[in-house]
């Protein structure tokens, strides 16, 4: 460290009350910005599970459909229709719907079912207990070990329960990259099994997915299947379309840039206010290092050097608490959904960055105004 | 007569505008010479610190010229002036200016550092000046735990830490009773001024006179006169 850097951080930090004030400030303002934004990341990765979990490049919806529990049926002409689209290598038909669960105990379980294409069970999910050729099995089903997993008394391979007044068995506990949004357990079984449990409409077949015979077909599919009446989206796209619908249509982006304002507005008057207090308070030293002859630049070297340490330690400091809360949040409830992400630590970054910027710059103004005469006038 | 360390020529300051803009210093001119403790007394608002921050180049007068060691100062920009106050001028100001958050041996080394020196390097150096004003056991104290002497003491080890050619002192003993004042004053005459070095001091204690070399008076502006010592 420059003896001049040295200088200002021994200023900041040897000023033990104002600093603690600071990093208060930042670090608080930190950790709304984050805690609130690896909420919203944790919710929108929830809100796509299935599209994360089966893992298809193209699924084709109805165009009406916004997020993926959100199914209408698509006529069984579709997937013929797809399969014979130039380009697609292969395409399956998915089930996804709900249904009541009755345990041992006599108590009721909303569930979600996933209901695999019977002759490619494509989207199958990562088995850590049992075989997936059980699940052609009579009653065969697969639970899904993850958060939810206790809601259905942590059931074991052999476990029997109903579904909707229908004989079900355990047959095998599968692990998935992402649990569900709505906090209910997910049991996987068989296309024709799906159909023949669960109370269904007229058209049955949720979304057809697809693949690709190479990333070049991807257009050629979309544009098939808009001429067709559909709507083919890629996983990305229909992740993202999943998370437009959530921030634009729920208020839920609406409150979380609210929250992430008002965040930014705590943290800056916190720490611009105290900041520039500290630079006010130090003013007839700053003039004194000019009598004795530090550049105009210096003294600002000094302010800008004592905003960053205090803004990055800050930020360090956020961060560790909000990974401290998720993870205490997560040992009490295990279906917490938070995620920090590059782009909500960005975020976080940038705002950090803006309220050093905006408090270093009047902290700059009335260093670089100080006239050294006034030292000497006292 | 040797080539004098400062020569200040017709300097004129104003300050304010309007009906309060008052003429603070009216066509001053001095000479101040190496080896020599040259004190300008006079009133309160008579000019002296104006007087005093326009010869160190804190103050830009609005005429005259200010020569040190034979150079025009106030045709420097403001970055070689600021070198200029470094390497040239030490400062004792009134209120000590001492940086509370910091040791003494810090607070001392501050010119060293300006001067861009390593940090511990700079504070072992300052601790050899806190010697040399007999403050070298409480390096590292913060100055808040000194009396009103030592810290002007301190504030005398900083101004001298740079090596300063003249040490400019604003009212030195104005924070301190009269004993501690006059040995202050004493100790700088004969441990801090040297035949390489200008000494100008602002006071209006007749206590510590005897320790000028010369003495100037003051008033409204302007030099009215000598007190002591050789012609202004």
């Amino acid at each position: 460290m420059r003896g001049i850097h040295k200088l200002a951080y021994k200023l900041l930090v040897n000023d033990k009350a104002k600093f603690t004030a600071l990093l208060v400030g930042i670090t608080f303002a930190v950790f709304l910005i984050i805690q609130m934004t690896a909420m919203f990341a944790g919710m929108m990765k929830r809100a796509s599970a299935t599209v994360i979990n089966l893992g298809a490049s193209i699924w084709i919806m109805d165009p009406a459909v916004q997020t993926v529990a959100q199914t209408i049926g698509l006529p069984d002409y579709v997937l013929d229709a797809v399969r014979s689209m130039q380009g697609v290598s292969y395409a399956v038909p998915v089930y996804s719907g709900g249904a009541l669960v009755k345990l041992a105990n006599g108590t009721y379980q909303s569930v979600t079912v996933i209901g695999l294409d019977d002759t490619s069970l494509f989207g199958r999910p990562q088995l850590i207990q049992g075989k997936i050729e059980d699940i052609y099995g009579e009653n065969a089903f697969i639970v899904v070990k993850d958060p939810e997993f206790p809601k259905l008394g942590n059931p074991h391979v052999g476990t029997e329960f109903q579904v909707n007044d229908h004989r079900g068995v355990i047959v095998g506990i599968a692990q998935v990259a992402s649990s569900g949004l709505f906090g209910v357990p997910t049991l996987y079984t068989t296309y024709k099994r799906a159909l023949q449990y669960l109370p269904n409409p007229r058209f049955t077949t949720a979304y057809v997915l697809v693949e690709p015979k190479s990333a070049g077909d991807v257009i050629r599919i979309k544009q098939q299947a808009e001429a067709l009446g559909y709507l083919a989206l890629t996983k990305d796209e229909f992740i993202d379309r999943i998370s437009h619908f959530y921030i634009y249509q729920t208020g839920m982006g609406t409150n979380l840039l609210i929250m992430t304002v008002m965040s930014f507005i705590v943290g800056l008057s916190i720490s611009g206010q105290t900041f520039y207090t500290f630079v006010l308070e130090n003013l007839d030293k700053f003039g004194a290092l000019k009598a004795i002859g530090a550049k105009g630049r210096e003294l600002i070297l000094m302010i800008l050097f004592q905003a960053s340490f205090t803004a990055l330690t800050g930020y360090g400091l956020g961060i560790g608490l909000c990974v401290l809360l998720i993870t205490l949040a997560r040992l009490r409830l295990p279906d917490y959904a938070a995620l920090i992400t590059y782009w909500n630590l960005g975020l976080a970054f940038v705002m950090v960055v803006i309220i050093a910027a905006i408090s270093s710059y009047f902290g700059v103004r009335r260093v670089l105004r100080i006239e050294a005469f006034d030292i000497f006038r006292g | 007569m040797p080539d004098p360390a400062i020569n200040a020529t017709n300097v004129v300051k104003w300050f304010g505008e309007g009906e309060a803009r008052t003429q603070a210093l009216r066509g001053v001119s001095v000479d101040a010479y190496f080896g020599e403790m040259l004190y300008i007394v006079g009133p309160s608002g008579s000019g002296k610190t104006t007087l005093l921050s326009v010869l160190s180049g804190i103050l830009r007068p609005d005429s005259g010229t200010v020569s040190v060691e034979g150079s025009n100062i106030w045709t420097l920009g403001s970055d070689k002036l600021a070198d200029f106050r470094l390497h040239k001028i030490g400062f004792v100001f009134q209120d000590f200016h001492l940086f509370p958050r910091l040791t003494t041996a810090e607070n001392v080394a501050i010119p060293l550092i300006l001067k861009r020196r390593a940090w511990s390097e700079a504070v072992a150096e300052a601790t050899k000046y806190l010697e040399i004003v007999g403050l070298k056991n409480r390096a590292e104290l913060p100055p808040v735990k000194l009396s009103g002497g030592e810290q002007q003491r301190v504030a005398i080890a900083r101004a001298i830490a740079g090596q300063p050619d003249i040490l400019i002192m604003d009212e030195p003993t104005a924070s301190l009773d009269g004993d501690t004042g006059q040995a202050i004053v004493g100790f700088v005459k004969h441990n801090v001024l040297n035949e390489k070095r200008c000494i100008l001091i602002v006071t209006h204690d007749d206590r510590i006179s005897e320790f000028a070399t010369r003495i100037l008076k003051m008033e409204d502006g302007v030099l009215t006169g000598t007190v002591k010592g050789g012609p202004a």
